[in-house]
């Protein structure tokens, strides 16, 4: 009676949200026997449905996708190298004093190439008198059209 | 984190998750649905993860989100499906039988009660959070949390206390 008089106390306090976690435990355990004081009887189903509620599993499995996100901070490393690297090889070269003397050089050796070069191509500009001469003889391919006209027949 | 450290991370309360989820969307299907959801939810934010103090609270709380999103849009398209379970009762022993019944009861009953006071009880008499916990998962103060409890304990006392007169009577 003694157990009854402190459970009816428990159940009290159970109902106004009073109880410890460990109050309600003993409350579960004691409706989970088989033989409650009967006017508790209808309390019983109710701690049973939490007990056997807290049994329920979930049994699915969960489906993850091991597809790893792109990692935008490797883009940026790459990006960083392609830049050093174009920066590195397109460095502008200096000029130096050697480089122009190297260049005017090879500047007056060309001048002096093409000037050789003009001079040649002044002293055979007589060939154009062939050329004349050619435009002359064009008449000769009338002879061809009567030459035809006989072979023909 | 590989997979395996996550479900070792997820396993100690994935079967909560799934219960309220239940405990609200009533349906297995669609809790195991839910609870599917909300797991590959949190691998993707993996990355974050190291910044949830309390990744199980955390994760009653999507539950809970994504729970009233559900229903929300169930309410949305004016839609009411009526989810029950059928089981198969095969227990030869009567005094079973009423006893799962009796059970049975006390279910629909929760079914009953409003959202807010079937996540408290959820969280406090299934799973046995303290108020601090359930307090921070549901976002409410202590004291409500209390009351709403205590609210849903009388009533459920009150309506077993119908069927069970019912019975004798």
């Amino acid at each position: 009676m003694a157990l009854n008089k402190n459970i009816e106390h428990l159940l009290e306090k159970y109902e106004n949200g009073e109880t410890s976690l460990i109050e309600e435990q003993q409350l579960k355990n004691y409706f989970s026997q088989e033989t409650v004081a009967p006017h508790l009887e209808m309390y019983k189903p109710m701690f049973q449905y939490f007990l056997v509620n807290h049994q329920e599993q979930f049994t699915k499995d969960i489906p993850l996708n091991t597809k790893r996100k792109f990692n935008f901070k490797w883009l940026s490393v790459a990006a960083v190298a392609v830049l050093m690297l174009s920066v590195y090889f397109n460095k502008a070269e200096e000029i130096t004093a050697k480089d122009k003397l190297d260049y005017n050089n090879a500047k007056a050796a060309l001048a002096l190439v093409s000037k050789h070069l003009n001079k040649a191509t002044s002293q055979v500009s007589y060939l154009d008198a062939i050329n004349k001469a050619g435009t002359q003889v064009d008449y000769l391919k009338e002879i061809n059209n009567p030459m035809g006209r006989i072979f023909k027949k | 984190m590989t997979q395996s450290e996550f479900i070792n991370i997820v396993t100690p309360f994935k079967d909560k998750v799934f219960r309220l989820a239940k405990r609200l969307l009533v349906s297995t299907e669609e809790a195991e649905d839910a609870t599917q959801e909300v797991l590959i939810k949190l691998w993707n934010k993996n990355n974050d993860f190291k910044k949830y103090r309390n990744i199980e609270a955390f994760a009653m709380t999507m539950t809970k989100n994504f729970c009233f999103d559900k229903l929300k849009s169930k309410q949305a398209q004016n839609l009411k499906i009526v989810h029950s379970n059928y089981q198969d009762h095969n227990v030869a022993l009567q005094k079973q039988v009423e006893l799962n019944d009796s059970i049975g009861w006390v279910g629909k009953i929760m079914e009953q009660l409003p959202e807010q006071q079937k996540m408290v009880i959820q969280l406090r008499d299934i799973e046995q959070y303290d108020f601090k916990e359930i307090a921070k998962m549901l976002d409410m103060n202590e004291t409500a949390v209390r009351v709403a409890l205590s609210r849903a304990r009388k009533t459920i006392r009150e309506q077993l206390t119908k069927t069970h007169n019912y019975g004798v009577k």
